[in-house]
């Protein structure tokens, strides 16, 4: 039995061994100089056990510790999106790092274990399950986020996620406290048994509520969003990527899971939740992102209002309706990810530069950067023919299909409000005035070559999305039966 | 009969565009000619294939010809054909492109990533007229506003970050609550195949929707969702405002894409979409857009009487030409879409040729105020007399093709509501006071200006540029059946469908209603 279980959770068990052994031979051996190394080891491994995980996977449903820990289609779609995007961003952020001296061995230490926590937290199910993977997420990045301890900014980043991630987690534990008294167990299989009248006492309904309050913090959904554009603002650029992508998935995956897994006989009762959240995303994503002059603090909106779209795919409550979503996080990572390698190859002087003034005709002096800019700006804000413009597609008809009419005609007014500040991005790449020259010309390859391969994705991806609509489509089908 | 001539016309100017892309090196003006060379010989070469697309349609036949068909994601299809309707839109811009190529030979700047950009825009603009996909259709219709955005935005003239901004935005919202709009098609017929949605019936039953009471109810609504993209892009009166701002910070070959190409987009739109797939919402929608052309024929022309910008008075005056567009088509019979088919194309001639026209004396003077002129006729003959032909054609003067386009859509309308035709046939003379008056004070009178005493008359380039505008022009205008000819049997298909449903859905009201 035992032995069973833990071939089922072989890629989290190897990872966690190969972290704390990676620690302790760093540890005592040369410390930081190794950091590039790891980095490169880190990520290697992390696409290997993704490669793995999607080779290995018959779509069979199987369940280990009783059912705490569950390893199905749509868990092995999220994981193997975590595991390259936070691959991706380890590979993106050696040279950044250690330009800046920031590469200490702990950091992709850090994100192997985060990786670890999201993996649990995604195949969660039972509300421990859950808690577990959360915190494990959540205490690797509040550690990175303030990785630049010399950094007022950066310490301010972690305190202030830490502070408000405690909060959240206690709203959520609440939830889960509540949940369990009134079904009287923590599985979700549980759960739903408790609820298959399609009626749930109010204990339940308090506990799902407050269990939506802790998850919708941790996608930042308004209004739980306050600490993203500090937090993204503060931390090390590469840390602020990171936190862009693979966190982001997971949480939106737990949620999925959560509601449909445990709650999936009363979408009634969640659907309303979480359009508003969707709406209130969308929205104030958009108008937020106008005024910034700094481009994380504009990514962090603009991740909050991608976020009310990928939530409007939940909202749907239906099996297509996660299809939706799963291809829209899997558009949006790619897309973010050759975003941020862009800011991360942003410099002035040898130093890196957030302000959005600085790219001032970027066209003129790296036109090859730019045009991709341009792609993958466009596709974030959902013009067509890019990818970006399919992932609304499908979460609208999704959110159509579900009677969310009125949200649908919401979200494609927002997207018109969030076009502006892409425009106004491209507006300085292109249009600005001749005389000064806002960057220097970066060369490193790792990066140019992430940011001209995630344009290329947005432009060709259009003829047949790389077949991610049939995957997404077979992981959606697990979850909702 | 399996062939891939729409994808290759389609995909030619893209494929020169990515050629240039990659290939092209260099800022230099050497490096420059070269990227105009390679730009004119693809568009050329795109016009020559295109011409076997006319070759080979049979305009008896008013099914879709030469459709192309594969599989897309989500049930979507990858699907192109034409029709006597699009046909000539495709036939419009193949031949309208080289000309708008030659006619930027002035641009120095950037000329590499200019050229990418009209090519770009070419495959686009062919997609959208030969698009028979819902999504397909919003792909590339959407996509164009990326190229334009730029085109305005990097080689536009001083307010043209304005401009551009507006543009984007402006159409960009129109368009998205189409797409609502198709999702809703797609849920409701289970298809975005377009030829399937033109048969299908969408529910017509009237609704209540927030305590309105809706006549028409899903028809009308979707209807009005299309209207707010087609309307805006015409553009139509109240909604046309965007484009004076566009057509007058745009280079001069962005102008003439815009007001010869692009504006068609709105048009093609009603005939395809809002007329065959939703008769009822049409029907019952139809006063309003007929009083909003005729008071866009009517205020349009008055405000470009006003103007002292010539791209300005000349986008007013493009303003009030749609106007007749929208009005013949929704007088919806034969005489009435006829008409407006003609007057699109003959309109992409002409206005095409004015924003030349002025683009002729612009890259001389620099200045497009018509108080910097005058007299003109004196140092520049030719330009006179080639001015003269098109401002004739925009009043409408017989013998050029805009007499034909304007009449036939009056006598659409004349036999729905005579008042809209008055309205409309008053406009003319508004029109014939403001082209006249522009060109008697450009051209005509003495050559006082200090300033003009050097400026010469057009090179052979720009002649070249506008002899097949010239033929085209007297072409369509003394032997109008080149084109209703093509039109005409898809155009009665057209409107025998819309009574015919128009006709059934009556019935049906009247058969709930005794029940």
């Amino acid at each position: 039995m035992i032995q069973a279980d833990l071939n089922i959770i072989l890629p989290e068990v190897f990872l966690s061994v190969f972290a704390m052994l990676a620690l302790v031979g760093t540890v005592y051996t040369s410390k930081d100089r190794l950091g590039p190394l790891l980095v490169w080891l880190t990520a290697g491994i992390m696409a290997l056990v993704a490669l793995a995980i999607a080779s290995t996977g018959s779509g069979e449903t199987q369940v280990a510790f009783g059912g705490m820990f569950v390893d199905d289609g749509f868990a092995r779609f999220a994981k193997v999106t975590i595991l390259f995007s936070a691959a991706a961003v380890l590979v993106m952020s050696e040279d950044y790092m250690s330009r800046n001296g920031l590469l200490r061995f702990e950091y992709p230490l850090l994100v192997v274990l985060a990786v670890v926590g999201m993996m649990v937290m995604v195949s969660a199910g039972d509300l421990m399950a859950l808690y577990m993977g959360l915190e494990l997420q959540s205490l690797a990045l509040y550690v990175i986020a303030s990785l630049r301890r010399d950094s007022l900014k950066s310490t301010e980043a972690g305190l202030k996620y830490f502070v408000l991630g405690a909060l959240s987690s206690g709203l959520l534990l609440y939830g889960a406290s509540l949940c369990y008294g009134y079904s009287g167990t923590t599985l979700f299989t549980g759960i739903v048994a408790a609820t298959a009248e399609s009626d749930i006492s109010v204990g339940l309904l308090l506990g799902l509520v407050m269990i939506s309050a802790g998850l919708a913090f941790k996608v930042s959904a308004v209004p739980f969003h306050m600490w993203t554009p500090d937090v993204y603002e503060g931390a090390p650029t590469p840390v602020t990527a990171f936190f862009a992508t693979a966190p982001k998935v997971a949480a939106i995956g737990l949620f999925a899971r959560v509601l449909h897994d445990a709650f999936g006989n009363v979408v009634g009762d969640w659907q309303q939740i979480i359009a508003v959240l969707s709406l209130l995303s969308m929205f104030l994503g958009a108008f937020a992102a106008i005024g910034q002059t700094n481009i994380k603090r504009l990514m962090a909106y603009s991740s909050i209002a991608h976020m009310g779209y990928a939530l409007m795919g939940l909202a749907a409550g239906t099996a297509f309706g996660l299809q939706a979503l799963l291809i829209y996080m899997a558009i949006y990572v790619t897309m973010n990810i050759g975003t941020f390698a862009f800011i991360l190859s942003m410099q002035k002087d040898g130093k890196p530069v957030t302000d959005i003034a600085s790219l001032n005709m970027l066209s003129r002096s790296q036109p090859g950067k730019a045009l991709a800019m341009l792609v993958l700006l466009f596709s974030l804000a959902g013009v067509p023919p890019m990818v970006g413009f399919f992932g609304k597609l499908y979460v609208l008809r999704a959110a159509f299909d579900a009677g969310l009419a009125w949200l649908a005609i919401a979200g494609v007014i927002a997207s018109v409000i969030g076009a502006f500040y892409y425009l106004r991005i491209v507006f300085f790449m292109y249009f600005g005035e001749e005389q000064e020259i806002g960057l220097d010309v970066s060369k490193s390859p790792v990066m140019s070559s992430f940011l001209m391969a995630s344009a290329i994705i947005m432009v060709v991806g259009v003829a047949n999305l790389f077949g991610l609509e049939g995957l997404a489509a077979a992981a959606a089908q697990t979850l909702v039966q | 009969m399996d062939t891939l001539l729409l994808s290759i016309v389609t995909f030619v100017p893209a494929m020169a565009a990515l050629i240039l892309l990659v290939v092209a090196r260099g800022e230099d003006a050497a490096a420059g000619l070269v990227a105009k060379r390679f730009a004119l010989v693809a568009t050329t070469a795109t016009f020559i294939i295109s011409l076997f697309i006319l070759w080979q349609f049979d305009p008896s036949d008013t099914s879709f010809q030469m459709v192309e068909e594969a599989d897309w994601l989500l049930g979507l299809k990858y699907k192109l054909g034409v029709d006597g309707i699009s046909i000539l839109f495709v036939m419009l811009t193949t031949f309208m492109m080289p000309l708008v190529i030659a006619a930027s030979w002035g641009v120095n700047t950037r000329v590499k990533e200019y050229m990418i950009a009209f090519l770009l825009l070419e495959t686009l603009m062919l997609g959208v007229f030969m698009a028979l996909d819902l999504v397909l259709f919003y792909l590339f219709f959407e996509a164009g506003l990326i190229p334009m955005f730029l085109i305005i935005g990097i080689w536009g003239g001083k307010e043209r970050i304005y401009a551009s901004f507006k543009f984007f935005l402006y159409t960009f919202l129109g368009s998205v609550l189409m797409l609502v709009a198709m999702v809703a098609m797609f849920a409701e017929a289970g298809t975005t195949d377009i030829p399937t949605l033109m048969i299908h019936e969408f529910d017509f039953a009237d609704m209540k929707i927030l305590g309105l009471h809706i006549v028409g109810g899903m028809q009308t609504l979707l209807f009005l969702a299309f209207f707010a993209s087609f309307a805006v892009k015409m553009p139509m009166w109240p909604v046309h405002t965007w484009l004076p701002d566009a057509h007058v910070q745009a280079p001069t070959a962005g102008s003439v894409v815009l007001a010869a190409i692009l504006l068609k987009m709105g048009g093609y739109g009603f005939l395809r979409f809002s007329l065959p797939m939703f008769p009822v919402g049409s029907d019952v929608m139809a006063p309003v857009v007929l009083w909003m052309s005729a008071i866009a024929i009517f205020y349009t022309s008055l405000v470009a009487l006003m103007q002292e910008d010539m791209k300005k008075l000349i986008a007013y005056s493009s303003v009030a030409h749609m106007g007749y567009v929208t009005m013949g088509i929704f007088a919806a019979n034969q005489q009435g879409i006829d008409g407006a088919i003609f007057q699109m194309l003959s309109h992409g001639f002409i206005s095409g040729a004015l924003f030349l026209c002025v683009g002729v004396i612009y890259d001389r003077m620099h200045t497009r105020e018509i108080d910097a002129y005058g007299g003109l006729v004196n140092r520049m003959p030719a330009y006179a007399l080639i001015f003269m032909l098109f401002t004739m054609a925009n009043v409408g003067l017989p013998g050029t093709s805009g007499f034909v386009g304007e009449f036939l859509t009056l006598v659409g309308i004349f036999q729905v509501n005579t008042w809209v035709a008055l309205v409309a046939t008053a406009g003319v003379i508004l029109s014939a006071s403001y082209a006249l008056w522009l060109y008697r004070r450009v051209v005509m009178g003495d050559l006082i200006k200090e300033s003009l005493r050097t400026i010469s008359d057009m090179s052979r380039r720009e002649r070249a540029i506008f002899a097949p505008l010239v033929v085209m022009t007297l072409l369509l205008g003394v032997y109008p059946a080149l084109i209703l000819d093509l039109i005409g049997p898809s155009v009665e298909a057209l409107v025998l469908n819309y009574e015919m449903a128009l006709g059934t859905a009556e019935t049906s009201t009247q058969l709930a209603a005794s029940h």
